[in-house]
């Protein structure tokens, strides 16, 4: 959103429709005009010959590199392809744009003669107690997301939150955060929140509608609250659910209802079919040897999913091992069947797809397998599988997990509950707690319920906390026209959304970070939400709406928290115990212990399989990576933020397998114009489901299995905000209560509508020309071969150099990045963007190759390594590649390439090894970018930063430069921490411990792959792990001799399933 | 064909060559002399303060130590402005009906800030930070010069990169025995490079490299 306002222009090419259809007519021809696309699309086969006729280890990113099209090499090669329209607009011919140019240089020569204007200091009348001006202090809070809350340690500036780190002592954080925790502080400061409470639109106080709230709960003592409802998303504060409570009981006719749209019911009702109640199942990936995922992201997405994501990656650590060791290396081993990639199957040893109907049948054969009743054959295509999977889960019996996905229905939980149960897995992978939620209940019924209820005048008053349904709801309940019998609405949100137009009162939503409260996290530890700032706006949290309705109406969030607190824990002393809960963000040991549960299912006695018929496509609903259900839709940050496997921007798109797409005839086209590597056309379909249809882009995505079509949710939102409105195209149009999160329809429910859409991938900005520039193997060749990631690299010797040699005595900060552990889960680039005061530049600059993240996550397939001649093979490379992911930084060369070519020395080298960036020197050349080899730098285009909007100037980080237009900028390792930690050390003369600086990356990385710290200290985490053999350099025969290296993947795969 | 340009032609052509260059030159130095003047660096000018406070009084008079107002100065980046409250310690007693600091009273009475103009002012792209300084024995006067001899306070330095690298160049001329950090009437001993030096060692000043490199002030 920061330079959204200004720089992102709506898309000249092809405008979207109010009803979601795309734009016709002139679009092809003007398309034409306004850029070059590759005349050809691309050709499969031919990419399948290419794949044959390769030997060894290869990495691909994109499907038109595998093809070496000739047309998509030149393309990547040349900044200004031939032929390509130039950068500016035409409109404006040499002679007038030089006429121009010129009067401006003269008036801006004259401006420039001014002195700026004095400068004023204001200083506070009293000052807190505790305050030292110049320093950030830290607060711990928590964030509520779901079924979860993630304990955070948010960073202050003289009383304005800037930057969020997670909460070490919480045990859904450990120190690390996600992209949501990350980007919810620009969520804080969107100027696009909601501000005051209105009425039909327009402004109203906050007392007018306490009048309001009091004149229905006057009338309500009457009636015992009948017509009175509540809807509110997945509830785990204790605070909020006592007040819905105590209304209930004030009223004991009204109802409470749910409905979280992005997650599923399957785990609540998996858990009462298997153990018929409610329970809650926490994982001890940690503990488990071999980790079998049916349909689960358990490492990206769901509760609890940073801490396990930490846990798995602990068990995949190499660098316990001494060199005599290394033969004896043990890693766990992930299996993961899953209709679409995730960061979880990216993850995996070995990955299956299977689309989700599939899914259940291969866990009942594995049921049946291990005994526990049921006879049905695993699906033809992971017969294999199946057979090793068990294999191996009955050798580890009591260290093997296995964990079934959100968005799977509960039979399949069921099923995981029992195969867990005789793998002796309970209390030992995984335990069970009573729910997490304060009252568990199944979302959709629970809709349908006040679906009806208004559909037949039952609803008088209907309050809606948090939720947006007219946008959520599936189609078919048409929530719309059953809220206009609704004689009173009342909308909590922090936008005025889709729901908000149908409603006579909104109060605009308090922001997590303004509020007290409390929230349970995947475990049942309770955090208290510590507020970093007073209101900005006259907002109001959920708890306060509710409380209006009561009979006690104003008490304040703060109140209502301790006195849920105190009843809860009646400590001696209470303050002792409140101070110390404040400080620590958790409420010590209130984590759910664990309970004893009896399976009450038999896999024996579940109805037959339904059988998919053959040439049905099956289409899945799922959360988006990025803006998940929709609610981050307005966030700028998310929305650049490139997907974790498909990397899109800005867009949603139907993700098909390439085989799908092939038969289906859809394609995409490379278009570029002026330096843009960026642009896809896709091909648009219109997808008609449930008699309801959508039209939107296509997305060929290997590892996809064959037949399913995936749309994301939480795009095509009609009233998001200024960012994120009629952005991609809305999945919730054709999802239906049936069929919530798959659906199986025939080949017609997709039609070409013959038009094709821009859409921003980030994955096609650079070509790696075949260079060595990831090393994976397997944990067998790792331990007859350590240094195997050496194999392709030659590195020159030290004194091969031109450049003048340095030395570093003191510190030489370094990096190590273990690609083993990395999952491309993101969290790095938000965090290192809100670090750093990186902007958002919107998708057509995006579709150029300006996005201007620091850091970003390259994404690699593998082709495949049993490539023989035998044609069939060849399948396996494309539909199913295995997927690596390499964060890419600056690589802080010591024989800088930039460094060199700069004619203003505004990039040098800094005594301690940093590549540093001086911006206010900088004269934008762009030769330094040029010559970089890595592609890391990059350069502010126009003037991104939004500088004028006031409330995007509380969110700046205040240690480091807002840079403009015209100037290069760069990863610098967090330089402002590593300036700091100097200061702070010398002044107590001591140098600096390992693990005192903490890059903004590596402070939010839940699987602990990025390390940085001092190379000359040998005893330092980093120079421990740069003294792997798995250590390699990236490009290291270039001599740069980069301080960021990498340490090789290394994957287990199964010996098993490697022969066949 | 008789020649076109006379013979002083060549002179004058050479003449308005040279001319021209010089010019230019002349122009250049002068738009340097401009920005290095005190009238764009503000040295030596004193401004126009809601309160026309005296260092002179307070410090040089009263003997109040700097770090009674600027509290954060050896802790932090920045040394502090003072809040209201500070002013209020002393002067709800002393002077307490001078109109004179009616702005301060009313400042604390409605709770609003005193906008002071600011005096000591760097680029935004530098990160100056005041505890590093103090604590390595670069005393007050140093920078701000004799402030308990300023009734108003002005800028005694240019405040230019050339100004800093000067010391960060030769560290050894500014440092002083950390007890005479605070002292404003401090001069410079005739072996200060000797002393220097020494102090350099003890307070483990970093190398010239380090305390050059470009990060060091900017980021």
């Amino acid at each position: 959103m920061d330079s959204m306002r200004e720089h992102e222009q709506h898309d000249p090419i092809i405008r979207r429709h109010e009803d979601d259809a795309y734009a016709t007519g002139a679009v092809q021809d003007e398309r034409m005009k306004a850029s070059n696309v590759l005349d050809h699309p691309l050709d499969l086969a031919a990419v399948r010959e290419k794949l044959q006729s390769k030997t060894g280890k290869q990495y691909w990113r994109t499907l038109e590199e595998l093809a070496e099209d000739p047309d998509f090499e030149e393309l990547l090669h040349r900044e200004f392809p031939r032929q390509a329209p130039s950068e500016w607009d035409e409109s404006v011919d040499r002679r007038d744009f030089l006429k121009l140019m010129a009067a401006s240089l003269a008036l801006a020569g004259l401006s420039g003669c001014g002195r700026t204007p004095e400068p004023h200091i204001v200083p506070y009348v009293k000052q807190p107690d505790g305050l030292i001006l110049g320093k950030p202090q830290f607060y711990a809070t928590v964030m509520p997301f779901g079924a979860d809350a993630i304990g955070l340690l948010v960073e202050s500036h003289e009383g304005r939150p800037t930057k969020i780190e997670g909460n070490p002592d919480h045990p859904s954080s450990l120190g690390a955060t996600n992209v949501f925790t990350q980007a919810s502080i620009l969520n804080l400061y969107d100027p696009d929140r909601a501000q005051t409470p209105s009425n039909v639109g327009e402004i109203r106080t906050w007392s007018a509608f306490l009048d309001f709230a009091q004149a229905i709960a006057a009338e309500m003592k009457g009636t015992d609250g009948e017509g009175f409802r509540i809807l509110t998303g997945i509830v785990t504060s204790p605070t909020l659910a006592a007040q819905i409570e105590s209304l209930l009981a004030l009223y004991p006719k009204a109802k409470w209802l749910q409905w979280e749209p992005a997650a599923g019911d399957g785990p609540r009702e998996g858990a009462k079919l298997a153990f018929g109640n409610y329970v809650n199942t926490v994982y001890r990936p940690e503990k488990a040897e071999v980790i079998l995922s049916l349909d689960s992201d358990f490492l990206g997405s769901g509760p609890g999913h940073i801490r396990y994501a930490r846990e798995f990656s602990r068990r995949r650590k190499l660098d316990q091992y001494t060199e005599t060791g290394r033969r004896g290396a043990e890693m766990n081993r992930l299996y993961v069947v899953e209709p679409t990639p995730s960061v979880t199957g990216a993850s995996a040893d070995h990955h299956l797809p299977l689309c989700s109907a599939e899914i259940e049948a291969f866990g009942r054969a594995l049921a049946g397998k291990l005994g526990l009743g049921g006879s049905v054959p695993a699906p033809p295509a992971a017969t294999e599988c199946a057979n090793a999977v068990v294999k191996d889960l009955q050798k580890h019996k009591g260290a093997s997990l296995v964990v079934a996905g959100e968005q799977q229905p509960a039979e399949v939980h069921a099923l995981v509950h029992a195969i867990n149960a005789a793998l002796g897995n309970v209390g030992r992978t995984l335990i069970y707690t009573e729910s997490v939620e304060a009252r568990p209940t199944n979302h959709l019924e629970s809709l349908r319920e006040l679906c009806a209820d208004m559909d037949a005048g039952k609803v008088e008053t209907l309050v809606m906390l948090g939720v947006n349904p007219v946008y959520t709801a599936p189609h078919d309940f048409d929530f719309t026209s059953k809220l206009k019998k609704v004689s009173n609405l009342v909308h909590v949100s922090s936008h005025y959304d889709e729901t908000s137009e149908y409603c006579q009162w909104h109060i605009a939503e308090s922001h997590y970070l303004e509020t007290w409260g409390d929230a349970r996290a995947f475990d049942g530890t309770l955090g208290i939400i510590q507020p970093l700032i007073a209101p900005l706006y006259h907002t109001h949290s959920a708890r306060e709406v509710l409380g209006a309705f009561s009979d006690k109406p104003g008490v304040s969030d703060f109140e209502a928290l301790r006195e849920n607190l105190k009843a809860a824990n009646p400590a001696a002393d209470f303050e002792k115990f409140w101070r110390k809960t404040l400080n620590d963000g958790v409420v010590a040991g209130s984590a759910f212990a664990p309970i004893n549960v009896t399976l009450k299912f038999n896999s024996a006695n579940l109805p037959a399989l339904k059988s998919a018929s053959s040439g049905e496509l099956e289409f899945l609903f799922r959360p988006d990576p990025c803006i998940y259900d929709g609610r981050f839709a307005n966030n700028g940050w998310l929305q650049e933020l490139p997907k974790p496997v498909t990397k899109l921007t800005w867009d949603n798109a139907a993700l098909v397998s390439p085989k799908t797409a092939e038969k289906l005839g859809l394609t995409h086209e490379v278009a570029w114009r002026g330096g843009e590597h960026g642009k896809i056309y896709s091909d648009v379909v219109d997808i008609t489901l449930s008699d309801s249809k959508v039209t939107a882009a296509t997305w060929r995505l290997p590892g996809q299995a064959e037949g399913v079509v995936v749309l994301p949710l939480g795009y095509g939102r009609k009233r998001a905000g200024y960012t994120g409105s009629n952005k991609g195209f809305n999945a919730y149009a054709v999802r239906s209560s049936n069929a919530l999160w798959a659906v199986t329809a025939p080949s017609s429910a997709i039609r070409k509508t013959g038009e094709d859409y821009p859409l921003a991938c980030t994955q096609y900005h650079f070509s790696i020309e075949g260079r060595q520039i990831l090393a994976t193997g397997t944990l067998e060749e790792y331990r007859k071969n350590p240094g195997f990631a050496h194999e392709h690299a030659e590195e020159p010797p030290k004194d091969l150099s031109l450049y003048k040699e340095y030395s570093y005595p003191g510190y030489a900060w370094g990096m190590a990045i273990d690609l083993n552990s990395c999952n491309g889960c993101n969290a790095c680039v938000i965090a290192c963007q809100s670090e750093n005061n990186i902007p958002v530049v919107g998708k057509e600059q995006v579709t150029r190759g300006r996005e201007m993240h620091w850091i970003r996550i390259d994404r690699y397939y593998q082709k495949a390594k049993s490539a023989t001649n035998d044609p069939s093979s060849y399948d396996a490379s494309l539909d199913n590649p295995p997927t690596f992911f390499q964060p890419v930084p600056c690589q802080q060369c010591e024989n800088a390439p930039c460094e060199e070519v700069c004619p203003v020395g505004a990039t040098v080298h800094s005594a301690e090894g940093l590549n540093d960036m001086t911006y206010n020197r900088c004269i934008g050349t762009r030769y330094c970018s040029n010559n970089c080899p890595y592609k890391v730098r990059r350069f502010n285009f126009l003037r991104f930063q939004d500088w004028e909007t006031p409330q995007l100037k509380l969110l700046r980080n205040p240690e480091v430069t807002v840079r403009s237009r015209g100037v290069m900028e760069k990863c610098t390792y967090c330089v402002q921490r590593i300036n700091n930690a100097r200061i702070e050390t010398e002044k107590q003369n001591r140098p600096i411990r390992d693990g005192e600086i903490v890059t903004a990356c590596e402070a939010a990385c839940p699987t602990e792959a990025i390390v940085f710290g001092n190379a000359n200290d040998p005893s330092s985490r980093v120079a421990r792990l740069k003294a792997q053999q798995r250590n390699y350099k990236l490009l290291g025969e270039l001599n740069t001799r980069p301080r960021t290296t990498y340490l090789a993947a290394v994957r287990n795969p199964n010996p098993e399933l490697e022969k066949a | 064909m008789a020649q076109i340009f006379h013979r002083s032609t060549n002179f004058i052509s050479r003449f308005s060559v040279f001319s021209f260059l010089f010019l230019v030159g002349l122009a250049l130095v002068g738009v340097i002399a401009v920005a290095r003047s005190p009238y764009m660096t503000r040295q030596n000018i004193t401004r126009e303060q809601p309160v026309q406070f005296s260092h002179k009084h307070h410090v040089g008079d009263d003997g109040i130590d700097c770090r009674y107002c600027h509290t954060s100065v050896e802790t932090s980046a920045v040394a502090g402005i003072p809040p209201t409250k500070t002013c209020m310690n002393c002067h709800s007693v002393l002077f307490n009906t001078a109109s004179y600091l009616e702005p301060i009273r009313e400042s604390y009475r409605t709770d609003k800030s005193v906008e002071w103009v600011k005096v000591h002012r760097l680029a935004d792209f530098v990160y100056f930070n005041h505890s590093i300084h103090i604590n390595k024995g670069v005393g007050c006067s140093s920078c701000h010069g004799q402030v308990n001899q300023m009734p108003l306070v002005f800028q005694a330095n240019t405040l230019l990169m050339q100004w800093c690298l000067e010391c960060h160049r030769n560290p050894e001329q500014a440092l002083r025995p950390r007890d005479q950090v605070f002292n404003m009437d401090w001069k410079a001993p005739d072996n200060q490079v000797e002393i220097g030096k020494k102090l350099a060692e003890e307070y483990k000043i970093q190398t010239v490299e380090q305390l050059t490199s470009c990060s060091t002030c900017h980021r």
